[in-house]
């Protein structure tokens, strides 16, 4: 009915309806305070209105009244504070397990990558029902993932991966902006996230034409860049031994600890004499400029896939179907 | 009319000398003001003009009107001209530099000849602008995030970089000349518990612009080298970090928004106690308020980045210290509303623009607590909800208060009275025409309409269009006090020294001031807003 005309956008995973509780409190909040000060306004403007003969009655001003209106208001604003900073805190903070995809941004179109290693451009086919992670990256300039039927969006930034995750609750084809004004098509930088019934999203994933899974296609690049022969899976290594690194801290060459995240992953192949492992040398070749985006998310997700997370290696988390 | 007779003879600052020289050469704040007034309003109707196209190209969902590169071009001029080369000076540069020395009782500001020079490098600042706009123009929003105006855009960001930095020089001038002023050159027994609020507002937003404008120019100077020398500060591929411009820009631009709205509350601080008959109520809470602002207003800037990419923990801190901000603007707000409680009160014309500023301040200011939510701020951030939040502060807020300030103080500045019942009707059609404008915006936000968009979705349509219809009002609301202002220099009524029955020091001399401001040297020996011992006018001036 209101097909070209809403007031409210549509609301289709699990964050959406905190956000929109904290929105309509403020709504009414807001609503309430605009009353109050334009009531008290004209009121005061026809009441106090001037009358010959009725002077105006000089008053200094109240400190009581002062303190009164800058406690409350600052009370209530701390309410807001604390429950904003808790939505953000869940938004923030992907559950484990969570399917991940890899998604590329660049002037104007969004490529993504399944783990399964279905590939697609400008659209996002999840299932309802399950965590999904976004890992983000651009090849040029700043953008910005939004999906406005989720209410959440993450700048995506050249240099390094950023992360989003939601869970999606209702079928339908959503809206995927671009919200970080890029250049000459920033509007068109556009597409829709497809939210399926589990049983289409399999019959989705199993339809499309994936070339092996994003780490075994990560497994065949670190073969083809010569990786193994230093990064080898026992300790005589020249590199590091990768298994079971990712998501540990690992002890640096000058006493720093830091954990073997996305982001840690991404700068040990790019430059990787920035935070070299305690006992290695700084001897690894700069891939800088030699592995696509696609390519290091492909690496990621194989030096990923050497660490299996504890729900992985019980064996809960369904696999996905090979040829 | 005796008394006109004689106003009309007398020597005063805009009759003591003719030609282009005696204005182009003049070292008196007051001729200075006036200068700022032409050249800020011509740079407002070119913003102007980039909106109503903006506003056009939006009417229907495709991008018909105008190309791509074309309408990124004109919301970063837009954005640009109307930021550095209008909101920016509005209030100091025009009434500040006015009203400044008039108030406290000085002759002149401190340095006139550094007022002057501020206004050349504006000029200049402006000229190179007006260079960039009509040599192509430049895409980059008036934000210049990098990476993309650093390495992508093949537009003249170096232009309108250098152009800015230059206007900066003149902005932090006048700030430096305001502060020194303010402090050396105060009249006899004028202290500081006796300045007008509009003093206090003005000081508070000259530290503002002495302490951030800097860092500005700073920023836009590693832009420009990023793009000549490709330093690599910012560049990623190098080694930089893009985010680390997003803090540097910021730390000065959100600043930059007290720059813009101090003044106005500063005016409206004058206005309402007049219209009211009343000392103001809450004289230190409204003072010590625009000094927290200033003071706070420098702690927030990354609220602008919470889905930068920053960490967690940084956008949590933000959070809570932008709450603590809106504490003294709404301080502000309950003063100003409990200074009229058992006023006397009158609708004249700058009344209606202080009733207005209150109203869409208030409305602007509550929705900040919407975008300081960061819960709200990860959705609405980016979409149309900001862009109608920040027009509700710097358009609803901050211009209301320059046009009611215009209309207070035009008997002073023009020593002529302009038509009382137009003043009103432009009051009224700005107002409706702002919030006709604006507030469909709000709604397109919350549906997730992103900002900076040439083409949408179609369902966006019908909220567009409200918009660009109110856009259209809210032109007309701004063209007519133009207007009505030019005619009454010729035309209208001649202005008493003091039409308003007003308190203030630039009430108690004539209309318009001579060249030194006073006859003789002011002494105060009265608190500020004294309005038991002034007499209402007789008759409440043009409500006739």
């Amino acid at each position: 009915m209101f097909d070209n005309f809403p007031l409210w956008p549509a609301r289709a995973s699990t964050g959406a309806g905190n956000v929109d509780a904290l929105y309509v409190f403020l709504l009414l909040l807001a609503g309430f305070m605009c009353v109050a000060v334009f009531t008290m306004i004209v009121v005061f403007a026809l009441r106090y209105h001037r009358k010959p003969g009725v002077e105006a009655e000089q008053i200094e001003g109240s400190t009581p009244l002062e303190i009164t209106w800058s406690v409350i208001p600052l009370g209530i604003f701390l309410v807001i504070f604390a429950w904003g900073a808790v939505i953000f805190f869940r938004e923030r903070t992907p559950p484990r397990g969570a399917t991940e995809v890899y998604v590329v941004a660049k002037q104007w179109m969004w490529k993504l990558e399944h783990e399964e290693g279905q590939r697609e451009i400008n659209e996002l086919h999840v299932p309802v029902g399950r965590d999904v992670k976004l890992i983000m990256t651009s090849q040029d300039v700043i953008h910005s993932f939004y999906v406005p039927a989720f209410r959440i969006k993450q700048d995506v930034l050249p240099g390094r991966y950023t992360t989003m995750w939601f869970r999606a609750t209702k079928p339908g084809v959503y809206h995927l902006f671009c919200a970080e004004y890029c250049g000459t098509q920033h509007s068109g930088m556009i597409g829709q996230v497809v939210v399926m019934e589990p049983a289409q999203y399999e019959a989705w994933l199993g339809g499309g034409a994936a070339s092996g899974s994003l780490a075994s296609n990560g497994q065949n690049i670190f073969q083809q860049l010569g990786c193994p022969t230093c990064h080898r899976s026992d300790v005589q290594g020249r590199g590091p031994n990768l298994v079971g690194v990712f998501g540990k801290p690992v002890l640096l060459e000058d006493g720093r600890t830091v954990i073997a995240d996305e982001n840690y992953v991404r700068e040990s192949i790019l430059s990787p004499a920035a935070k070299v492992v305690s006992g290695f040398k700084p001897i690894m070749p700069v891939f800088q400029g030699l592995v696509s985006e696609e390519q290091l998310n492909a690496l990621v997700a194989y030096i990923k896939s050497l660490s299996p997370s504890p729900d992985e290696a019980a064996g809960d988390k369904p696999q996905q179907p090979k040829d | 009319m005796a008394t006109a007779a004689i106003t009309a003879e007398r020597e005063h600052y805009l009759n003591k000398e003719y030609g282009i020289r005696s204005w182009l050469l003049t070292t008196d704040h007051k001729r200075i003001a006036l200068l700022y007034l032409v050249s800020i309003t011509f740079f407002f109707f070119i913003g102007g003009f980039f909106a109503l196209l903006i506003r056009l190209e939006l009417l229907t969902p495709a991008g018909d009107m105008v190309q791509a590169d074309t309408y990124n071009k004109l919301f970063t001029m837009h954005g640009m001209v109307m930021i550095f080369f209008f909101l920016i000076p509005s209030i100091p540069a025009v009434l500040g530099n006015f009203l400044v020395p008039i108030m406290i009782g000085a002759k002149d500001l401190a340095f006139p000849r550094i007022n002057l020079l501020s206004w050349y490098l504006y000029i200049i600042a402006g000229v190179m602008m007006l260079y960039c706009i009509v040599t192509g123009g430049v895409d980059t929003g008036w934000t210049f995030y990098t990476p993309f105006s650093t390495a992508f855009s093949n537009t003249n960001v170096i232009e309108a970089g250098l152009a800015i930095f230059i206007a900066g020089f003149s902005s932090i001038l006048t700030g430096l000349n305001f502060v020194v002023t303010i402090h050396r050159m105060r009249a006899p027994g004028m202290t500081w518990s006796r300045l007008p609020l509009f003093i206090w507002a003005h000081y508070a937003t000259s530290i503002i612009q002495l302490l951030g404008t800097p860092v500005l120019a700073i920023t836009l100077l590693l832009v420009v080298f990023e793009r000549v020398f490709h330093l690599g500060i910012f560049d990623p591929t190098r080694g930089g970090d893009p985010i680390l411009f997003q803090h540097l820009f910021w730390f000065y631009s959100h600043p930059a928004v007290y720059i813009m709205i101090l003044p106005s509350m500063g005016v409206v601080t004058e206005i309402i106690p007049c219209f009211s008959r009343k000392r103001v109520f809450g004289y230190h809470a409204i003072a010590l308020s625009s000094i927290a602002i200033a003071v706070f207003g420098f702690l927030v800037w990354a609220h602008h980045m919470f889905v930068a990419g920053i960490s967690l923990y940084s956008a949590l801190i933000f959070s809570a210290l932008s709450y603590l901000v809106a504490v003294p603007s709404a301080i502000k707000v309950f003063n100003w509303t409990a200074t009229m409680y058992k006023g006397s009160i009158t609708f004249s014309t700058p009344m209606l623009y202080a009733f207005g500023f209150i109203g869409l301040f208030t409305m602007g200011g509550l929705t900040g607590l919407f975008l300081s939510a960061l819960g709200i701020d990860v959705h609405v951030t980016d979409t149309y909800f900001v862009v109608a939040h920040f027009h509700y502060i710097m358009v609803g807020g901050a211009v209301m208060g320059y046009l009611g300030g215009m209309h207070f103080w035009w008997p002073k500045i023009s020593g002529r009275m302009y038509p009382e019942w137009l003043g009103k009707f432009a009051a009224l059609i700005v107002f409706l025409g702002f919030n006709l404008t604006f507030f469909p915006q709000f709604v397109l936000g919350y549906l997730g309409m992103p900002r900076r968009y040439w083409q949408y979705p179609q369902e966006f349509q019908v909220l567009n269009v409200l918009s660009t219809a109110g856009s259209t009002i809210l032109a007309v609301g701004y063209v007519l006090p133009m207007v009505y202002f030019l005619w009454s220099m010729r035309y209208g009524k001649i202005a008493d020294d003091n039409p308003w029955g007003a308190a203030g020091l630039e009430w108690k001399t004539t209309s318009p001031p001579p060249t030194f401001n006073f006859e003789e040297a002011p002494e105060v020996t009265w608190e500020a807003y004294n309005y038991d011992q002034i007499p209402a006018p007789a008759e409440v001036p043009l409500e006739r």
